[in-house]
């Protein structure tokens, strides 16, 4: 019974005051539609006004956008600009097992090294390489074997497969570079790099001079002008893989250079350890280009730093003249506030009708800054023949800061309007 | 039959029923008849508070010895004990000089102030202690203001200016603009709809500021001077508007040190040093 009582108290106090003034239909009263078209007749009265207003606004989230977006764009294009290099090689090796002091392979190139890497995406060029031991054999231009003369290193002789030049970005000073048939018949030609052709004092080749190694001639067929990588190749005496596994019993590849396209690193360095070894994938060492995105990040991170400090301090300044506007705007307007009153506004609807309205100043400054700042981005794209990347998250979300500036910035001068006594308004005015 | 264009007044008109501009019957002409849903005063739960006499119609305005000072030393004591009642359908004019305290009768009768004691009741209902929300709704539904500056918004149109009345006020929203259009031409005002305030007469603003103020069909029209910045032509122009709208059943109380603009109500008050008298 008790519960009982107590409900019955309960029903019987008094009720709360708030719903004692009926106010019709709670969409006829000054809705969101209402507090729009409001707000935008309050800011659009003054359009001098507005404009200077959101200047601030602009210049901040104009930095910001042109700030993230020019970060992005360099850090797109230093990654293209890593393609001459180190961005596009791969280096594939065998395996090797043991300490420092005596390692040995666990794997091996296969000989059509070429054929299995060339077919994977993101390849361009695929060439292999190795040593050749020539024992005790010379290498000279001329067969004379003269016991007087002191006995010199002989340069070294390299075994490639027809594709290395291309793998190695080379060039070809004069001649021509061996190719898959020389490979094939075993023929005895050589190719020799710029310093060992001066040092065996070949110059030209067309008239197909030889060399000697050991006491086998060869025809030297080309001479190589400049390599990109493994600069070692200008010293020595190139030979045809299949020329070195007749004459020298070449035992093995020690390594194959491979080019690839910008940012395929991750799928080749997947990839091509099965494609040479499918049984034993491990067996071989693939060592790919790091992958973009960390080298686009350590950019950023330089340019933002100093980008990101103005910007922060543009859009302080934008946020304070907003604010300051608002207050002005809402001194000068106290004879409208106290006629709102009058008409049946509350101090709510007075509120949010000047918050309304630095939000939208705000996000109009935050539109037409971002409108800005991508320009700028695009525009120094293409003046530096660079590709705009902007994102776009990046943007939409900078405009949408600078409405949240203008609510922050909007608050106190809402607040402050909302407190004004409609008496002293409506008694201070004229108009 | 003249039309007005306000739901209220014209209901009135419409059905040609007698308006009874004095005495206690005349508010019985007005409950229960108009359709609104905010003329609901008497709702149980404020039934419950009400002290008033249960058998007949509450006065439109009713101020129960009230009082109103403001702190100071001494203080002032701006309306002394003041009583008043007016009916649906008075028209009433507060004449004083200045100083006398009628500013702050307009501002506690436009629900602008509170009463330091006694009590204002609207419609039958005390409002001394409704929260300002409530007080904003019924200055929205039921005062319309009229003021000597005319407060327009000098940046919005005429039409603009008179639509701002119906935002606050509970308007259906599809009747706005057919409502203000047909006030502004109750007013004589339907040739300038487009035009900004600052480029239209004194006369002609304010009949732009009548017709806001009876857009929302108030129960009582306040008019603070409202011929205080006018010559005498247009003067009286605008009283003969508050005579017609009078006639179509408002109930009007104007505020005025002009001896002419009173001569036209039919009952006269007047207010020295906060004390309240009626003039015979």
């Amino acid at each position: 019974m008790a519960v009982r009582t107590r409900a019955g108290t309960l029903l019987r106090r008094a009720p709360r005051p708030r719903a004692v003034v009926p106010r019709g239909a709670p969409l006829d009263r000054f809705g969101l539609r209402d507090l729009l078209s409001e707000a935008a007749h309050g800011i659009g009265s003054r359009p001098a006004r507005l404009l200077l207003t959101i200047v601030g606004t602009v210049l901040g989230i104009g930095s910001l956008v042109v700030t993230v977006g020019l970060a992005q764009t360099a850090a797109g294009q230093v990654a293209r600009q890593f393609d001459a290099v180190a961005a596009t090689q791969v280096v594939v090796e065998p395996a090797t097992t043991g300490n420092d002091d005596s390692r040995r392979a666990v794997g091996r190139i296969p000989w059509d090294v070429e054929d299995r890497l060339t077919r994977l995406a993101g390849v361009e060029s695929v060439g292999a390489v190795s040593t050749v031991d020539i024992g005790t054999a010379t290498v000279s231009a001329v067969p004379v074997n003269d016991p007087s003369a002191p006995a010199l290193t002989p340069p070294p002789v390299l075994a490639t497969t027809p594709g290395l030049l291309d793998a190695v970005k080379g060039t070809i000073a004069t001649g021509r570079y061996f190719d898959a048939g020389h490979d094939a018949r075993a023929d005895r030609v050589v190719v020799l790099g710029t310093r060992a052709a001066q040092r065996l004092g070949v110059l030209r080749v067309d008239r197909q001079p030889s060399i000697f190694i050991g006491e086998r001639p060869y025809t030297v067929i080309g001479i190589v002008g400049d390599v990109g990588r493994r600069s070692d190749v200008l010293d020595a005496v190139l030979m045809p893989v299949g020329t070195a596994r007749a004459d020298f019993a070449l035992p093995g590849l020690e390594q194959a250079q491979v080019t690839i396209a910008v940012g395929a690193g991750p799928v080749v360095g997947e990839q091509a350890p099965i494609a040479l070894d499918p049984t034993t994938p491990e067996a071989v060492d693939v060592q790919v280009p790091p992958p973009p995105s960390t080298v686009r990040g350590d950019v950023q991170a330089d340019i933002n730093a100093i980008f990101l400090a103005l910007g922060a301090v543009a859009l302080l300044v934008g946020g304070l003249g907003i604010a300051n506007v608002t207050l002005l705007s809402v001194r000068e307007r106290v004879g409208e506030i106290g006629l709102r009153r009058a008409l049946g506004a509350t101090t709510r609807d007075v509120a949010r009708q000047f918050l309304v309205e630095s939000v939208v100043i705000g996000l109009l400054g935050g539109l037409v800054g971002a409108a800005l700042g991508v320009m700028v981005v695009v525009g120094v794209s293409l003046a530096k023949e660079w590709t705009p990347i902007l994102d776009n998250g990046a943007v939409i979300g900078s405009a949408l800061l600078g409405g949240v500036i203008g609510l922050a910035a909007g608050t106190y001068p809402a607040v402050k309007a909302a407190r004004i006594e409609p008496i002293a308004a409506l008694r201070g005015s004229a108009s | 039959m003249r039309r007005a264009p306000f739901g209220r007044t014209s209901d009135v008109a419409g059905r040609g029923e007698p308006v009874v501009r004095d005495g206690p019957l005349g508010p019985l002409g007005w409950t229960g008849r108009t359709g609104r849903t905010d003329d609901t005063v008497e709702l149980p739960r404020t039934l419950d508070d009400w002290e008033g006499p249960a058998t007949s119609v509450a006065p439109v305005i009713e101020l129960r010895d009230l009082t109103r000072s403001f702190a100071g030393d001494p203080p002032v004591q701006a309306l002394r004990r003041a009583d008043l009642v007016v009916h649906a359908g008075d028209y009433v004019s507060v004449i004083g000089p200045s100083g006398s305290g009628k500013s702050t009768l307009l501002h506690i009768l436009g629900l602008l102030d509170r009463p330091t004691s006694g009590d204002y009741l609207l419609d039958g209902l005390p409002t001394r202690d409704l929260a300002e929300r409530d007080r904003a709704a019924l200055r929205g539904g039921r005062i319309g203001f009229v003021f000597q500056s005319f407060h327009l918004l000098p940046h919005r149109s005429v039409l603009d200016n008179v639509l701002l009345a119906t935002l606050y006020s509970g308007v259906p929203r599809g009747e706005r603009r057919d409502r203000a259009r047909a006030a502004l031409e109750r007013v004589g005002m339907g040739h300038r709809l487009d035009f900004l305030p600052p480029v239209l007469s004194g006369g002609e603003r304010q009949r732009v500021a009548v017709a806001r103020a009876v857009i929302a069909s108030p129960h009582v029209l306040l008019a603070d001077e409202p011929t205080g910045n006018l010559d005498s032509v247009t003067t009286a122009g605008v009283l003969d508007l508050f005579d017609e709208l009078h006639a179509d059943g408002l109930t009007l109380v104007v505020i005025t040190h002009d001896a002419t603009v009173s001569a036209r109500a039919r009952r006269c008050v007047r207010i020295t040093d906060g004390v309240l008298r009626e003039v015979a």
